[in-house]
This record gives C-alpha cells, sequence and structure tokens, in this order.
C-alpha cells in the first residue's frame, strides 16, 4: 500500500487530518499534532513508512526553508538593524554557554575533546520550525521571550554556516574532503571555498535587487496568479539549491533572499503565495522528525536515553534562563523563552550527520545524538504546555506584556485597499493630517510609480484574505475599500466581515445601486463617486447664475445630508419591484423618486431667522 | 430632576486644559446633555429644527465657551441667530423656552481683575456678556450670572480643580432646585453662589 508517491501520499495527509485536529482539540497545538502523527506512521508503531524517512527528510526540510524566506519578507532591514544587539548579544551568548556546559560533562563521560566540542556545538541548535510554529499558535511572538527567542534562532541559522566551515578542523586523519555537502566545489583547496561563501551571499544580494524584481514586475504584468506562485517556489528552490552548491544552509539562503525582497512592492503578495506550502511542508517536516525517532534506541536503554534528554534539556534551559537574566527579562517571559528554545533543533541532524562522516563521532554515539533531538524536539510543545498550565499560574509575576512601540508603527491603522485617485486622494489627505495608511493594489506599474514617489504602496490582490491578514488587518481599525470593481468590493466586504470583525468599514460605491448593495450588507460609511465632486460643480454652476455662494454652498451640504439619508431610506424598497425589472430601469425609478422627494423638501425649506419676512407684522 | 444641556462652542478643543477639564467629569452625569457644536456642524451648517427639539427636553441652557475678542466664538453667534428664531423662540407666536434658565460658562485668559472699569479691560465680565443676557430676557427666559474660569493660562492644577469640582457641584445643584431670582441680585459670578439651596416649594 505505501509504494509509490500516490501510496505515501494517502498515508502521511490522512496521518496529519488524524492527528493534527486532535491534539488541537487537547489544546496541544498543531506542532505536536504532526509529530505524533510521524511517530504513528512511523517504523515503530504502524510502519508504514521505514527507512524512506531520511529522504522525506530532506524534501520536508524545505518547509523550514520556506519558512525562513518568510521570515526574512516578515523583516525589514530596519527592525533588523534595530534588534542587532539582541541578535549578536543574546545569540553568542547562548551558543557559547552551552556549548561549553554540554562539552564539560561529555568529555567527562570519555570522549574526546573534538567529538565533545563538536557535539556540543550541535546541542547548541535549537529547532526554529518548532519554536516559532508554537510560539505563532501561542501569540507570543511580540512578546519579550518571542523577539528573544527569535534572535536566538536567528543568530543560530546565520552560526550554521561558519560552524560548518570550521568543523573539519576538528577532524582527526585528515579525511576532511568526502565530508563536506558540496558537489560543485567538491576538492578545491580551502580558500576558495571559504570565498565562494562570500561569493554566493553577495550573489544572492545581487540577483535580488537586480533580476528578482524586475523578473517578479514582469511576471504579475500577466495578472495569471499561478505564475506568479511559481516564480515564488523557483526563487526560493533557486536560491536553495544555490546554497546547497557552495555548501551554505539553503535556510540562510532563503533568509536573505527574503529580507532582500522585504523592501519590494510584491512583499505580500510572496507572503500569500507561499504560505500554504509552507505550512503543509513543515508539517511534513515535523512528521517525518516524528517517524526519526529511533525506537529501537529507546527499547535498547530507555532510561539512558531519557536521562540524556532531561540532562540536554536541563543545561539548555539553565543556560537560557541565565542569558536571559542578563537581559533582564521577566520570569514569566524568561521561562517561556528558556524553555521553548530547550530542545535540540533541526539543524543538529545535519550537523551531527557532517560530524559522523567527518569521522569525529562514531555511528552509535551519532545515532543516540539523533534520537535525543528528535524526542527533545517532541517534547517542546509539551513542555510549553506544562509551564503555562502548572508553573506560570503559580510562579508567574503575571505582569501585563506590554507591546514594544517600534512592532505598532510597522502595522498601520487604516488599510485602503485599491489605490485609485480616490484611494491615493484620500492617502494623500490622511498623510497630510500625520496618519499613515497602509496601501494595497494590483497594478504593479502603479504601484511602482508610486513607491518612487515615496508611497509606502504594496502590490497584492487586494479582494484576497490573506493578504489583507499580511497587511495587518486583524490589528488595524479601519479599511477603507476602494476599488473600482462592484463585485470585488462586494466579496471583499463580505468576507472581511467574517474575518476581521475588528475592522470598521468604509466603502467607495460607484452609484446607488452599489450603494444599496453595500447598505444590505450593513456598511454605514458609504461615499458615492462624484456625489461631493458634482455637487460642488453644481454650487460652481448656481453662483454663476447669479446665487449667492454662501446660499449655494448650504444648500448644497443640505443635499448631501438629504440624498444620503433617502439613499438608506429607499434602500428597502428597491427590493418591491419584480425583480425581471432591468437594472437601467429601477436606476431610473429610483433616481425619480429622488428629484421627487427633493422637489418635495426644497419646497418646505425655509430659513426664518435670517429670513425678514416672518416680521413683516408689527409687535 | 431638571435636564442640563450644555451647548458647548471650542473651535480647538483638542487643545483646551480648562474646558476639557469642566467637561470631563460631567459625562457621567445622566441629566447632563454635552451638546459639542464643532463637532456637530463643523460647517456652520447648523440644524436649528433639530436644535429646537434638543432645547425643548431641557430646562436648564449652558453656552460654554472659551472668550474670544470679548464675545464667544462665532459658533455661538450662528447658534443664537439661527435657532432663537423670531416667531419660535421670541416675537410673534410662542415663546418657546420661556421660564427656562439660561446661563454661560465662560473661560478667558485674562484674570478677573483685568475685567473691570479701570482694567486691563475696561468693563465687566457682566457688561460683555450684556448681548447674552438680553437675548435670554427676549425669549423669556431666567438668565442666572456666568460661571468664570478666568486667567486660565496661570491657573495652577489644584486651583482649576477647585473650579471643576464647583461647576460639577454647581450644575447638580441646579438640576435639583434652581435659584429664585431674589438669590442671585447683585450677583456677578455663579460660584458665588455658595450657600446650600432652600428647597422649593413646587418640587
Amino acid at each position: 500500500m505505501t509504494d509509490g508517491i500516490l501510496g505515501q501520499a494517502i498515508v502521511y495527509l490522512a496521518a496529519a487530518l488524524l492527528c493534527v485536529p486532535l491534539a488541537k482539540r487537547i489544546g496541544m497545538g498543531s506542532v505536536l499534532g504532526y509529530l505524533l502523527a510521524g511517530v504513528l506512521i512511523g517504523p515503530f508503531c504502524l510502519g508504514f513508512i521505514g527507512h524512506e524517512g531520511e529522504d522525506i527528510m530532506h524534501f520536508a526540510e524545505f518547509g523550514v526553508v520556506m519558512m525562513l524566506f518568510l521570515i526574512g519578507l516578515e523583516l525589514e532591514p530596519a527592525h533588523f538593524w534595530r534588534m542587532r544587539g539582541t541578535i549578536l548579544g543574546l545569540g553568542t551568548l547562548q551558543i557559547v554557554l552551552t556549548t561549553l556546559a554540554m562539552a564539560l560533562p561529555l568529555s567527562l563521560l570519555g570522549f574526546s575533546w573534538q567529538s565533545a566540542l563538536a557535539s556540543g556545538v550541535a546541542l547548541s541548535m535549537s529547532s526554529t520550525a518548532i519554536v516559532l510554529q508554537t510560539m505563532k499558535e501561542k501569540g507570543l511572538t511580540q512578546t519579550r521571550a518571542g523577539t528573544g527567542a527569535f534572535a536566538v534562532l536567528l543568530f543560530q541559522d546565520i552560526a550554521v554556516i561558519p560552524i560548518l566551515a570550521l568543523l573539519p578542523f576538528l577532524a582527526m586523519g585528515g579525511s576532511t574532503a568526502d565530508g563536506m555537502e558540496s558537489t560543485l566545489l567538491q576538492g578545491l583547496p580551502g580558500w576558495i571555498r571559504a570565498s565562494s561563501v562570500l561569493v554566493a551571499v553577495v550573489g544572492v544580494i545581487i540577483l535580488g535587487r537586480y533580476v528578482i524584481v524586475p523578473f517578479l514586475r514582469i511576471i504579475t504584468r500577466t495578472s495569471v496568479r499561478e505564475l506568479c506562485i511559481a516564480a515564488a517556489l523557483l526563487i526560493i528552490v533557486g536560491i536553495a539549491f544555490l546554497m546547497k552548491q557552495v555548501g551554505l544552509s539553503p535556510a540562510l539562503g532563503a533568509f536573505l533572499a527574503g529580507v532582500l525582497l522585504a523592501n519590494s512592492e510584491f512583499r505580500h503578495e510572496l507572503e500569500s503565495d507561499i504560505e500554504p506550502f509552507k505550512g503543509l511542508l513543515l508539517g511534513l517536516f515535523f512528521i517525518a522528525v516524528g517517524a526519526s525517532i529511533n525506537f529501537g534506541l529507546l527499547l535498547d536503554d530507555p532510561a539512558r536515553l531519557f536521562l540524556m534528554v532531561l540532562a540536554v534539556l536541563l543545561i539548555k534551559a539553565c543556560v537560557l534562563l541565565a542569558a536571559g537574566k542578563i537581559f533582564r527579562f521577566s520570569f514569566d517571559q524568561n521561562s517561556i523563552f528558556a524553555l521553548g528554545l530547550s530542545q535540540v533543533g533541526e539543524f543538529a541532524f545535519v550537523l551531527f550527520s557532517f560530524i559522523n562522516r567527518l569521522g569525529i563521532l562514531d555511528s552509535p554515539r551519532t545515532d543516540l545524538f539523533m534520537a535525543v533531538t528528535a524526542i527533545s524536539m517532541t517534547l517542546t510543545p509539551l513542555l510549553l504546555l506544562l509551564n503555562e498550565r502548572l508553573v506560570l499560574p503559580r510562579f508567574g509575576t503575571l505582569e501585563q506584556e506590554r507591546r514594544q512601540p517600534d512592532q505598532i508603527e510597522s502595522v498601520h491603522q487604516v488599510i485602503i485597499a485599491g489605490f485609485n485617485s480616490f484611494g491615493s486622494t484620500l492617502g494623500r489627505f490622511l498623510r497630510a493630517n500625520g496618519v499613515e495608511a497602509t496601501i494595497l493594489d494590483n497594478d504593479s506599474d502603479q504601484v511602482d510609480l508610486l513607491r518612487r514617489m515615496g508611497f509606502k504602496v504594496f502590490y497584492g490582490d487586494v479582494s484576497r484574505l490573506d493578504i489583507l491578514r499580511s497587511a495587518g488587518a486583524e490589528q488595524a481599525r479601519i479599511l477603507v475599500v476602494a476599488i473600482d470593481n462592484p463585485s470585488m468590493t462586494l466579496d471583499l466586504i463580505e468576507n472581511v466581515k467574517k474575518q476581521f470583525p475588528n475592522l470598521t468599514i468604509m466603502a467607495r460605491a460607484g452609484n446607488n445601486l452599489d450603494a444599496h448593495e453595500l447598505l444590505d450588507l450593513d456598511v454605514r460609511h458609504i461615499y458615492r463617486d462624484f456625489l461631493d465632486t458634482a455637487v460642488r460643480a453644481g454650487v460652481d454652476v448656481l453662483a454663476a447664475l447669479g446665487q449667492r455662494r454662501f446660499s449655494a454652498t448650504r444648500s448644497a451640504q443640505d443635499f448631501i445630508r438629504y440624498d444620503e439619508d433617502a439613499m438608506v431610506r429607499l434602500a428597502p424598497h428597491r427590493h418591491d419591484q419584480s425583480s425581471y425589472i432591468s437594472n437601467t430601469r429601477e436606476q431610473i425609478r429610483l433616481q425619480e423618486q429622488l428629484l421627487a422627494n427633493d422637489r418635495e423638501r426644497n419646497r418646505l425649506r425655509h430659513d426664518h431667522a435670517w429670513d425678514n419676512t416672518s416680521r413683516e407684522m408689527p409687535d | 430632576m431638571k435636564k442640563i444641556l450644555i451647548l458647548f462652542a471650542h473651535p480647538r478643543y483638542e487643545i483646551s486644559r480648562a474646558n476639557r477639564a469642566l467637561l470631563e467629569p460631567l459625562h457621567d452625569l445622566e441629566q447632563v446633555t454635552i451638546h459639542d457644536l464643532y463637532e456637530q456642524y463643523p460647517s456652520f451648517n447648523i440644524n436649528s429644527a433639530r436644535e429646537q427639539q434638543l432645547l425643548l427636553a431641557h430646562q436648564i441652557i449652558v453656552w460654554q465657551f472659551p472668550f474670544y475678542m470679548y464675545s464667544a466664538p462665532s459658533m455661538i453667534k450662528q447658534w443664537i441667530d439661527l435657532v432663537l428664531e423670531h416667531g419660535w423662540a421670541h416675537g410673534a407666536g410662542t415663546r418657546a423656552l420661556e421660564n427656562r434658565t439660561i446661563f454661560a460658562t465662560v473661560t478667558t485668559g485674562g484674570s478677573r481683575e483685568s475685567y473691570a472699569p479701570d482694567g486691563f479691560n475696561r468693563h465687566t465680565m457682566g457688561e460683555f456678556l450684556v448681548p447674552f443676557q438680553q437675548t435670554a430676557l427676549l425669549c423669556g427666559m431666567h438668565y442666572l450670572p456666568p460661571f468664570l474660569v478666568q486667567g486660565t493660562y496661570r491657573l495652577t492644577d489644584p486651583q482649576l480643580a477647585r473650579f471643576v469640582d464647583q461647576y460639577r457641584d454647581l450644575l447638580i445643584r441646579l438640576s435639583q432646585a434652581p435659584p429664585t431670582p431674589g438669590e442671585l441680585s447683585g450677583m456677578e459670578r455663579l460660584y458665588d453662589l455658595s450657600a446650600p439651596l432652600p428647597p422649593t416649594p413646587h418640587d
């Protein structure tokens, strides 16, 4: 049954569909669900997937690559720069201290200093995939624990490169060359390999600026969504491939590409194109981790293995607690931070197999560490759950986590969907009054032009909810729908009302009929095209005909107010007519009704106060 | 309990210290309606019919404004012109607001001493407010002396807080029992009305 790719797919998907909702129902989060699914279908439990687990692993690591690309996308360089202190400080502290704290007991256990040091470095890695996913599900990404964890993980991902480069020096016996993963540079002298790292990084930067962005512009102009997704995937696969060729971490390359594209207008589009793939592939990755737990080792000597896992978790957590203390985390935040990062991460798989191939560590010990890594990853969501349920309620200081101001400023309170002349005028007015808006538009030429004029405009199909979400719809207060297309407007509003009840919707309507549709959706702020401009022109006409400008202007304001009242009053009645009446006839009927009401009103209109006729009678 | 309508006009309320402080503690008084005219009519296009309905629903009316160039901000004048119209509030026809109580709450930058015959401004506040007094009399309303918060630039926070408390107390007391004309004779400022009010027989 499990032969062939279709059978495999059925096993993986079914396991995920079964375990993840179950895990979520018990409040454990999806990561644990995936891991359990992996254990369930792995060689130990049902045996649906055997040693293919390793092949899957390579494929599934792509989920991690995509996640780092997305992290890069969300990280604007300015934000990155603000975090540099935390990334460098906390990151270095964590890796150096953990490595030493691991290497010392290992060398006492009879490891050579080389193997102890190499194992220590590998064990100091934490799991980007599990931690970030778990933090996101718990809504902790903006807390100090969240940003601290992010900084440490980012530093680890970057540190993997020099670590991979330096590990061969620890190898004894000189069998270094065949250990390198690189295929392109195999057998070349060390200095070429070292400089190739620099060349690759610079290559990605140049590629991003001068090839990828123009390429994306051409692609988006075709307006075929599949092509955009294909382009996004190609960028990531291409960069991952390039990085692998020179022996660098594909995840780091993807991260770099993400940061580069974060400032381009395609940010939101790319984000939402890749998001579903990332989720599934990450799920696959977690399943593979679950499946790769070597339960044989576990059965041989369960006590020893669990003791090791416990020791590793304890050492890492203690180091992290100390580091968090130095960076003045509160107890709550520090406990989440330390327990969250206490597992050994996916890079450890890469590092251990590399260390093994270099001959630094023998195979039984490598297997043991691999098992420790997998089990510690599985335990992370459980640890956080225990912390949340048992530790924090008793020992937590319960202090309210204050959001850091620099993260608020990147989410604007106003989102304008559709940067046409309506949207741009509105945007300019708001900006002139010190209110910045996030602007979305799907015309890449227009977006490019506006960006060059200094507006913060994002390219993206505004009718898609995922794009709205990445533009910060969950935190924003007002959504102004300025789209030209009425049916798109209605679809969007219908969805937004369900997904983002926090948003006040203000919508532009082409004419009365569109406005009535909006009223049916319970939109209270409706702006009909040309109502104000037409009435202003009307004032000029009246003035040119010799009427007083003040009277004409007051009359114009009354007209607009009355017209808006009438629009609301007439809306329910338009359904009275039989449905075969065409839109045109309906339109004419409504216009006539409005005009009739206007005549009625103008006849009744009086201005006693400034009108002498009422005082002509002698007192 | 009598209902109080505060007709508030300040073109730059967002930067006003004294008026903001005065109004803040009134929001939880159910008998007080704060009607912010610049907020309601940003283009000065006052809806007279609506304003008249609002007036009829209240027994005590307060004009509250900062003193600009010896008078109220133009919104108050616009409101008086349009809403207290001939044939409704005065003149032939009904005097719709007859016997209702009205007074002005005014903040001035100049000190109390500067508003005197021998002071910088050469006239008392009572004199400057004569048009408002006469408007009220024309409409048959009981005009009370003004509630004045003066020298606002130099008021310390504790001093301002005293005015704020007095204002709130005053409004609560007025809503329970408006003073008789005898109590008010010769009074220049409304917060001199410090003695407890005698209960009125018809309440």
